[in-house]
């Protein structure tokens, strides 16, 4: 019965001149999200977007609209001509439909816009809430703290009734223009980091760094598939596989073994931001969560960040274990990162890694290796994999399905 | 051929066998394997389980792969009760319950389970009123099946599951194996917790199925051993049976979005044309039933002496359910819808795909008009 959503914008609302950008973004992204609904319609006033469904389903149309950033709140609506017995009647449905005949509570919140309608909002309100109360059973007014809240909204293209909400992903529309690079090691973090980054509005371009035949072709793919489900929230997205045996090896020579891992994360760093300045990124994006490792202790923060000048956006930094998990639970990601592959991180773990490393022995170890050439080779044998948001097929199996 | 048996097993369409086969020979490594060969081959596996949640609107975590239906029922029905029987030892299902569904009941009554049957009315269904009665406080499973195989009444699964919500301690499990792509089922709107699907039925192959399992909903595992399908259900994977299943679901999922009007015409016709026939009574339902099945009874011709002379006209249908069909008397589910022996022993039941047309019902109308006449007079 619903014909519409109505979506709110939260923060780009007050964007002020910028705002026209924002909005822009953000309906790109929608008619993206719904484009394989066929007949629904967008239409926009200055602080509103509203979808039009035509039919198709709301249950399908908004978990789609839940995956974009810039989404406050969508509520379903049914719109109906200014005329009080259309809007008594789409209200009475609107409860129905929200809880059937279960005993609850509600209330009416009409605003009226549009003033050339006759009747005050506070007289729509009691208007609608008799009409409600006569034809239903079970139901009663709680005005503080109703199960269900109908609103009602007298704007100038039509009235709009609504009473079920439901939450946006929150955040701004993602733009090209802001690009950071993810560290992406297909464990359970820095998935959720890539979602807070894009959260924010900005691009990711993923960097994964694998080092066959110590880690896996299963390792790889599982980053893949973990890139993947992060393009419902960012659309398509670029993921660069740098090959990092040569490193790995050259550190297991000539690195005391309490230092390996700093010298990595170091190596590491330093890969990440050629790549961020050969693809005009402006930032490094990590899942650190400060104390987790002995790699996020902030001594080693100190020792690893020496390397780059970079911004390194840690989303994670001040969350627990378990609120990233929730996250990762809510994204999707959480049964992929648990697939027990080893990555590159894990399969030279020392024993000891250092918790305290010092910049000053990390520059003076780092002597002993080729550090430009390394980096270089490593680079040149980068592959970039495009993943689709609209692929459902892995590549090679297309024409098995 | 004009082939109305779908109900029993329908034709595998050629692109699912062309993927079957190519699965069968480049992918045949064991998913479990370490090397590059079993990655790829798990990878499949993946793909296939993504794409199977993603038509059918659920979470691959919620997809069991099994051999089909029969095994599918038994891993719902007896996975519950053992899981479950410190909770109650009472479980609810219907009479009119496919052979794999009931003789699981019957095997967990033997073993002390007590178990209610609902009734059904003459239409083959179950009542609400009925259902409401009989759930306990020690009932941990209600399973029923959602289309009827020989008749194609349709149960009030929405309703049931609505109902259930009450009482957390029940699992609510559905037989949708006639009425995968034929009559939609949202188990998430219909608050089902186990739900099992068959290939064959749907243009697949014999021997892959599907069990969705709700997230949360725990069963005791009747195959043990290797940790495949999440511990549920243990044996080396039927790779190329679960991509050409997963393949056919897509096809018979698209076909089917104008293919329900289509079958829901082509049963329309039968209906009208076979009432006019003397002799034929209809059994299926007008109200609440699947487009798929029409069921009919020809009161003194032996079905099966009919069966094999359609078959001579090149014409393929059935008595009652295949997996029913060797054993003695009438049909079960024609009994507990309270039809006597002399309907429910020579009933028939012809089943359609989307691949059948307009035609084909000419043809079978054709055929009966012309060999029921010649029948009677021998048999009657």
């Amino acid at each position: 019965m619903y014909d519409q959503i109505i979506i709110r914008y939260g923060e780009i609302a007050l964007k002020g001149k910028n705002q026209k950008e924002f909005v822009d973004l953000l309906r790109n992204r929608v008619k993206q999200k719904v484009s394989h609904f066929t007949g629904v319609e967008i239409n926009m006033t200055f602080d509103r977007m509203y979808i039009k469904l035509n039919g198709n389903d709301h249950e399908e149309v908004i978990p789609k609209l839940q995956e974009v950033f810039g989404i406050h709140s969508m509520s379903l609506a049914l719109k109906t001509e200014h005329d009080i017995e259309a809007m008594k009647d789409g209200a009475l449905r609107a409860v129905k439909d929200a809880g059937g005949d279960a005993p609850r509570t509600f209330k009416v919140t009409s605003k009226r816009p549009y003033k050339n309608f006759p009747i005050s909002s506070q007289e729509l309100n009691q208007i609608i809430g008799a009409h409600i109360l006569k034809n239903t059973e079970n139901i009663t007014v709680d005005v503080h703290n109703p199960d269900t809240e109908v609103r009602v909204e007298v704007k100038r293209n039509g009235t709009f009734i609504s009473c079920n909400h439901f939450e946006g992903a929150g955040g701004l529309p993602i733009s090209r223009n802001n690009r950071v690079m993810l560290m992406l090691s297909g464990g359970i973090d820095s998935p959720v980091a890539g979602y807070l980054t894009m959260k924010r509005g900005v691009k990711i371009e993923m960097v994964h760094f694998h080092s066959p035949p110590f880690t896996s072709e299963r390792s790889r793919q599982k980053v893949e598939d973990l890139a993947k489900i992060l393009t419902k929230f960012g659309g398509d997205l670029l993921l660069h596989v740098v090959h990092f045996t040569e490193v790995q090896k050259a550190i297991q020579s000539n690195i005391p073994s309490n230092y390996s891992m700093t010298i990595m994360r170091r190596m590491m760093m330093r890969i990440t931001e050629r790549l961020a300045e050969k693809n005009e990124a402006l930032g490094i994006a990590t899942g650190e969560s400060l104390g987790q490792v002995a790699s996020q202790t902030l001594h080693s923060m100190n020792t690893i960040n020496e390397v780059t000048n970079y911004p390194i956006i840690r989303p994670l930094i001040a969350m627990d274990k378990v609120e990233i998990m929730k996250i990762a639970h809510k994204i999707g990601t959480y049964d992929v990162s648990i697939r027990p592959y080893e990555d590159c991180c894990t399969v030279f773990l020392p024993d000891a890694p250092k918790t305290r490393p010092k910049r000053k022995n990390a520059q003076k170890f780092e002597q002993s290796l080729d550090i430009e050439s390394l980096i270089e080779e490593a680079i040149s044998k980068t592959e970039t994999v495009t993943l689709r948001e609209k692929e459902l097929i892995n590549k090679g199996f297309e024409d098995l399905f | 051929m004009i082939y109305l048996d779908n109900s029993a097993t329908t034709k595998p369409y050629p692109e699912v066998l062309d993927t079957f086969r190519k699965v069968a020979e480049s992918h045949f490594a064991n998913p479990s394997s370490i090397h590059g060969k079993g990655s790829e081959a798990e990878r499949l596996l993946l793909q296939a389980r993504s794409i199977v949640a993603d038509l059918l609107h659920v979470h691959s975590k919620e997809i069991v792969f099994t051999s089909g239906g029969t095994e599918g029922n038994n891993l719902a029905i007896k996975g519950t009760a053992f899981q479950h029987q410190s909770r109650g030892k009472h479980l609810i299902t219907t009479a009119v319950e496919h052979a794999s569904t009931l003789e699981s009941f019957k095997q967990l009554e033997d073993i002390g389970f007590e178990v209610t049957y609902l009734p059904v009315d003459a239409a083959g269904r179950i009542s609400m009123e009925d259902l409401r009665k009989e759930v306990r406080k020690d009932t941990i499973l209600v399973s029923m099946i959602h289309v009827n195989n020989e008749i194609g009444t349709i149960q009030p699964i929405e309703e049931a599951g609505e109902y259930l919500r009450n009482f957390p301690k029940a699992v609510f499990h559905v037989d949708h194996v006639q009425g995968l792509s034929k009559v939609p089922l949202n188990f998430k709107k219909a608050k089902v917790d186990l739900c099992t699907m068959s290939a064959h039925k749907v243009h697949g192959l014999k021997g892959s199925g599907i069990l969705y399992v709700r997230s949360g909903v725990k069963l005791f595992p009747l195959f043990t051993g290797g940790e495949q399908e999440g511990t549920v259900r243990a044996g080396t994977e039927n790779v190329p049976g679960v991509v050409a299943m997963a393949k056919a679901l897509r096809v018979v999922l698209e076909k089917s979005k104008s293919g329900i009007k289509q079958l829901r015409h082509l049963q329309e016709t039968a209906r009208k044309e076979l009432c006019e026939i003397d002799g034929i009574l209809i059994n299926t339902p007008e109200q609440n039933s699947a487009p798929h099945i029409l069921n009919f009874s020809v009161p003194r011709i032996k079905p099966e002496v009919l069966i094999h002379t359609l078959e001579e006209e090149g014409i393929y249908i059935s008595t009652k359910s295949a997996c029913s069909s060797k054993a003695q008397g009438g049909s079960r589910i024609l009994e507990a819808a309270g039809y006597g022996p002399e309907r429910s022993e020579h009933a028939l039941r012809v089943s359609f795909s989307f691949e059948n047309r307009q035609d084909d019902i000419e043809r079978l109308v054709e055929a009966l008009e012309e060999v029921l006449p010649k029948l009677k007079s021998v048999m009657g």
